[in-house]
């Protein structure tokens, strides 16, 4: 129910609500929503694409919104990782609950796991993230993080300053909007990413990296391929 | 920070003003012109652009029709979510309500008095800031632009860009002189390097992060099916506000439902675009009432009228509420881009604010009975508006009634309003006609932008316009350059 919270606005959802239904005096007593019209004929996705394409427009866009994009085959993702995280520098890195144990069994940093108990201060001090994603969309480069395990809590992709989202192709990624959503769960706290946090409120220059993390790389791990030869982009 | 300027000169006086900055016109130009043809590669990616506007509209006229029913879904969606829902019907309850929380929230912990803020029209139209300031609370705005802003002591000028009117130098400044007094001071030899400056936010505004204890925010959207709340961004000062602290209060218009989480497949596909002329922007973060382990454990959702259903209650004006504050409107629009949006006298400036304002706030100021004659209807925003308001059509409808006068609704009540004939309303509406109209270069741009898809362009302008177009025509092109036309008539205002 709501809530008066304290103050005198008990009577303040009927007045709203009474103002609503004067103001649609209008509107036809036995008219329903449906009964207005919503032409969508706009399209699922736009254009025909293979599989194989529809990847490939995923790692164009993610790179156009400068994510580093790399490509490796499922037993080569160990050591990509463990590469990656040591370029960077990384003496820690935090690891969502359900994040496959192998995925880091190579990896130098210290592994932090995610836990409610930490305070933003604790998470400010660790150098990366790895996670999964719930969905890739290909026509807009957008990464979807829903929680779930290999994903953790929505802070954890926030406060780090690098970010590797590991992203299994083709499974995960959809070519549109439309078919992410229909993917996923409402009831799932959401975070859709396209490119690292950027600004353009200085005269308008694109600038990456305001608050959330500087650096953001993407791995499209292909986890079908039986001895395809990793490649890198 | 008020969300409605009192005091502010009527449109033709503040534009005046505003034409004589170069500095502000030298910014607004550059900006709107890269956002503009930035936007129109953007939309031109996707081939079907035209039937997600009309969707958009679609669905933004269904809900707005059965408003009453998507409020009690939504509210019923986010109470069983965890939330909790208060309504407000206008600015000050809505004010008393977040100040009653947040002290809720602190305790009697006097530390605890301040919240981090995310960008958010509604709650710069109810001048939260400054109620919470008189309750001793401290609302810190987070988005890089508005922190310009804030620190500056400054007004908002734009939507999307608050503080487009101010360029590297002026930021740098206000960085290096006000950072300190309001927590982590500028770092030393801060030069007007855009990276830098936005490095030195980042330092600056992370320690309010990690410590605040109550977020405050608004919604591009709520989804009425689900009581999921949608909030786009770029920086990921949103993410911060809305995950980190314990408690998260969220104030957003009525207006702002959407029916199904299908609906947002039309919306994050048109409003990133429109906006920000990307395919999507950074981030995008969604909840639905609360997540236990994750993000805030309180969240409390204030649904906001405050002029809303006034505007609901007029059948030409309602469809200013299916707006979903892209900008792409000011970007397009000659008046705005040589009169800056302060001219506008409100949080919603250019020519969505020139429809808004005077529905939200009634037209008995002197600015607000302006504002529907600060414009050459030339109907660019009507052509880039991705939930297809007619503009131009809703102006000519608000110059009636200001001239005519006739019955309205204030406050919920049905009010007849006296015509503006003779009064200082009507010159002051004269005037903003006079300076859209007269205008040469406001109006070269305009004619240059007015497109074919363009429905309404009336040849005889109602109301006080109505004696001018019957007696002259537009004013042809001049040879001569703006600056050069205005140095030597003034503007035309002597
Ligand atoms: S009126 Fe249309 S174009 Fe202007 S801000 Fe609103 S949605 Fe965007």
């Amino acid at each position: 129910m709501s809530s008066s919270s304290g103050s005198k606005s008990s009577g303040s959802r009927e007045r709203v609500l009474a103002r609503v239904r004067r103001a649609l005096a209008d509107v036809p007593r036995d008219e329903r929503p449906q009964d207005v019209r919503v032409e969508r004929g706009y399209l699922r996705v736009h254009g025909d694409r293979t599989t194989e394409q529809t990847v490939e427009l995923l790692a164009e866009n993610l790179a156009d919104y400068r994510a580093l994009v790399h490509r490796v085959d499922a037993a080569g993702l160990p050591r990509l990782l463990k590469r990656l995280l040591a370029a960077h520098g990384s003496q820690s890195v935090l690891v969502p609950p359900g994040l496959p144990p192998r995925w880091l069994a190579a990896a130098d940093p210290a592994l932090v796991p995610d836990r409610e108990a930490d305070t933003a201060y604790e998470l400010d001090t660790v150098d990366s993230v790895v996670t999964g994603c719930a969905v890739a969309i290909a026509e807009t480069g957008t990464l979807v993080l829903d929680g779930g395990p290999d994903q953790g809590r929505r802070r954890i992709t926030l406060v780090p300053d690098h970010h590797i989202c590991v992203v299994r192709v083709p499974d995960q990624v959809v070519g549109s909007v439309p078919e992410a959503l229909e993917r996923l769960d409402p009831g799932r706290p959401q975070t859709w990413i396209s490119g690292p946090s950027a600004t353009s409120d200085i005269e308008l220059n694109r600038v990456e990296g305001v608050h959330g993390p500087r650096m953001l790389e993407v791995i499209l791990v292909d986890d079908r391929a039986e001895g395809q030869a990793p490649s890198m982009r | 920070m008020s969300g409605t300027y009192l005091g502010m000169p009527a449109f033709p006086k503040a534009a005046q003003d505003a034409v004589r900055n170069e500095t502000l016109r030298g910014n607004l130009r550059h900006a709107t012109h890269t956002i503009r043809d930035k936007r129109a590669k953007a939309v031109a990616e996707l081939a079907d652009w035209d039937r997600l506007r009309t969707a958009g509209k679609d669905i933004k006229d269904r809900t707005l029709r059965h408003l009453d029913r998507y409020l009690l879904q939504l509210e019923e969606a986010v109470t069983a979510a965890g939330g909790t829902v208060h309504w407000a019907a206008d600015a000050e309850e809505a004010n008393r309500i977040v100040t009653y929380l947040v002290k809720a929230a602190g305790g009697s912990d006097s530390e605890q008095r301040e919240v981090v803020k995310v960008k958010s029209m509604a709650t710069q139209e109810i001048g939260l800031n400054v109620a919470l300031e008189a309750e001793g609370i401290a609302a810190y705005e987070t988005d890089l632009a508005e922190l310009i802003v804030q620190l500056g002591e400054d007004r908002p000028s734009h939507i999307l860009v608050p503080a487009i009117h101010r360029n590297r130098g002026e930021i740098r400044d206000i960085f290096e002189e006000k950072m300190g007094s309001w927590g982590r001071p500028a770092p030393a030899g801060l030069t007007d390097n855009p990276a830098e400056l936005a490095e030195a936010a980042r330092v600056h505004l992370r320690e309010k992060f990690l410590r605040a204890k109550v977020g405050v925010s608004g919604a591009n959207f709520m989804v009425a099916e689900t009581g999921t709340l949608v909030v786009v961004e770029s920086e990921g000062n949103g993410r911060m506000c809305l995950t980190l602290p314990e408690t998260l209060i969220s104030v957003v218009g009525i207006e702002k439902v959407v029916p199904t989480w299908q609906d947002l497949e039309v919306f994050l596909q048109t409003l990133p675009r429109s906006s920000t002329a990307e395919r999507m922007n950074p981030y995008t973060s969604m909840w639905t009432g609360t997540t236990d382990g994750d993000g805030p454990q309180t969240f409390h959702l204030v649904l906001l009228d405050n002029g809303r259903t006034d505007t609901l209650a007029d059948e030409v004006g309602r469809q200013a509420l299916r707006c979903i504050r892209c900008s792409a409107c000011l970007n397009v629009c000659p008046v705005y881009e040589r009169a800056g949006g302060h001219a506008y006298g409100s949080v919603y400036p250019g020519p969505i604010g020139a429809i808004l304002s005077p529905q939200l706030r009634g037209t008995g100021s002197e600015v607000d009975a302006s504002l529907p004659y600060a414009s050459s209807l030339c109907g660019a925003c009507y052509d880039v508006c991705p939930v297809a308001i007619d503009i131009p059509e809703v102006l000519v409808h608000l110059r009636e009634r200001v001239v005519e006068g006739g019955e309205v609704t204030r406050n919920g009540e049905r009010v007849t309003i006296k015509p503006a004939k003779g009064h200082a309303v009507e010159r002051a509406a004269m005037r903003a006609a006079r300076w859209a109209l007269d205008h040469p270069g406001a109006l070269r741009a305009g004619q240059r932008l007015a497109s074919r898809t363009r429905r309404i362009h009336p040849k005889r302008l109602p109301g006080p316009g109505r004696a001018w177009s019957d007696t002259r025509t537009l004013p042809e092109m001049p040879a001569e350059s703006f600056r050069d036309w205005w140095q030597r008539t003034r503007g035309g205002a002597q």
